[in-house]
């Protein structure tokens, strides 16, 4: 069994703490663990806050190799390990969250936690097509997701809206997460592992909350 | 004086942006301002065609930008319009010949002279639009009724806003209402309903655009087009008049729809 990862969504990425232990053992299990998960992780941004573990160039570039393998950017190395800044520093890794922020966000896509204590984030604004939110919370949108955007969360997503993107709620395999929006027609919907697509179009748009049941993934209309 | 500067762009190649810019061009020039035209698709331009301008080139706007002439000097008039001028694009060298700070400063000289500059976009979402939109106050969508082109114009919504121009004004290109009608076609209301910004204008497909634009002539100036009452419209609209929406098919009642879809287009 593998020990879990500790995931956080920041400004910049994803945080990973990477657990104590043997190097040889704790990579593997990285690894596997982010493959298991490769819809949430992929084409992520990755930070790793190893503490004072010594790695070498070679260890983090292997790292990097790997990680890239699985699409994903590792750019930054947390570390009070003077050794490791060096090979972090040798590699051009970052080595602190601040400064390397939001010019790098294409988008510019201000992702703002309002619910602080909570990990989940508010967008305030309608999702275009092109445009895509990747949160290890869960994702709340006051507006549309229009087809072409695309939601992957780690938890539930909530769309005070039209959600006609493509979103996958509970992405770290949480299969009691949920998807609801005022009008639930989604180009692709995904809970977990499980996938559905949208029936076509129906006259009548009521709100509706996806949700997996028994082992199946249902939306059924909101009762207040 | 101080121009306004209205780029206009598609995502999407083919659907109508370098007819849209010499028509809309054309028409604000007729209605007495002076405009000029810069065709921002370097490597493939065409605004100097269908405006029939291609055999005066001298100097193109990346001679401009690196100095090799004076920008009255790369200025072309157009054959009948006085106040209507073209900055053509250079066709032997590309995108990166030109930086979006370059556009900036050379729009900011021409707003001291001109009414309105209008910028024709590349298709796309790389440099040449960058280029194109970075002096933007004013962009304009324009988009066909078919999911791709819409699916393309919510994109460059998105990049639009996010580089703070806005939410950006949209034209709809190439509407065949007796399709709409057959439901065969996506409807005015289709669109607004995913992009959900202002419409200034519904051009329907109209073969006197072709005819014009192979002439190198701005099809606004034939009073008898259909397409052409659409760009005049949409130039007034531009300008802040308060034009109704055309009828585009006087048996039904489309123009009723239209003008409530006008009222609820901005929301969103």
């Amino acid at each position: 069994m593998n020990t879990p990862l500790a995931i956080k969504g920041i400004r910049d990425g994803l945080l990973i703490t990477v657990p104590a232990g043997d190097w040889t053992e704790v990579l593997p299990n990285l690894l596997e663990t982010i493959r298991q998960q490769e819809d949430f992780f992929r084409g992520a941004r990755l930070a790793f806050q190893i503490e004072d573990r010594e790695l070498s160039a070679a260890e983090l570039g292997h790292l990097r190799d790997m990680l890239a393998e699985e699409e994903i950017t590792l750019w930054a190395i947390l570390t009070t390990s003077e050794t490791t800044k060096i090979a972090a520093a040798d590699l051009g890794l970052a080595q602190e969250l601040s400064g390397k922020s939001c010019a790098e966000d294409e988008e510019g896509l201000p992702l703002e936690s309002r619910l602080q204590g909570e990990e989940a984030v508010l967008v305030e604004r309608t999702l275009r097509s092109g445009h895509n939110i990747r949160y290890a919370g869960h994702v709340i949108i006051l507006g549309d997701v229009n087809p072409g955007a695309e939601i992957i969360s780690g938890g539930h997503v909530i769309v005070w809206g039209r959600l006609r993107g493509t979103v996958h709620a509970g992405a770290g395999g949480d299969e009691s997460a949920t998807v609801c929006a005022l009008d639930l027609s989604p180009t692709q919907l995904r809970i977990a592992g499980q996938i559905a697509v949208s029936p076509s179009r129906r006259s009548k748009t009521m709100p509706e909350i996806a949700c997996i049941r028994d082992g199946q993934l249902v939306a059924e209309p909101w009762q207040a | 004086m101080s121009g306004k500067i209205a780029t206009i762009t598609s995502g999407k190649g083919g659907v109508g942006k370098t007819t849209a810019t010499a028509n809309i061009g054309a028409a604000l020039a007729d209605l007495g301002f002076s405009v000029v035209c810069i065709d921002a698709d370097i490597g493939l331009r065409n605004l100097d065609v269908v405006m029939g301008l291609e055999n005066r080139i001298v100097y193109d706007l990346v001679d401009v930008i690196e100095g090799r002439c004076k920008l009255r000097q790369a200025m072309i008039r157009d054959k009948r319009l006085e106040e209507f001028y073209l900055i053509p694009a250079a066709q032997t060298r590309d995108k990166t010949a030109v930086s979006p700070q370059d556009m900036i400063r050379l729009t900011d000289e021409l707003r001291a002279d001109f009414d309105w500059i209008l910028i024709d976009s590349p298709a796309g979402i790389e440099r040449g639009f960058r280029n194109a939109i970075a002096p933007a106050d004013i962009v304009v969508i324009i988009t066909n009724p078919e999911v791709s082109a819409v699916r393309d114009a919510d994109r460059i919504i998105g990049l639009v806003e996010a580089e703070d121009k806005g939410p950006g004004r949209l034209i709809i290109n190439r509407v065949k209402p007796e399709m709409i009608k057959r439901g065969d076609m996506l409807g005015t209301e289709d669109v607004l309903d995913v992009l959900a910004i202002e419409l200034v204008g519904v051009v329907p497909d109209d073969e006197s655009v072709i005819v014009a634009a192979n002439k190198g002539l701005a099809v606004v100036l034939d009073p008898r087009s259909k397409a052409g009452v659409a760009f005049r419209n949409i130039a007034r609209r531009l300008s802040g008049e308060n034009v109704e929406f055309e009828a585009l098919d006087e048996q039904d009642g489309f123009f009723g729809r239209l003008s409530r879809l006008v009222k609820s287009g901005g929301e969103g």
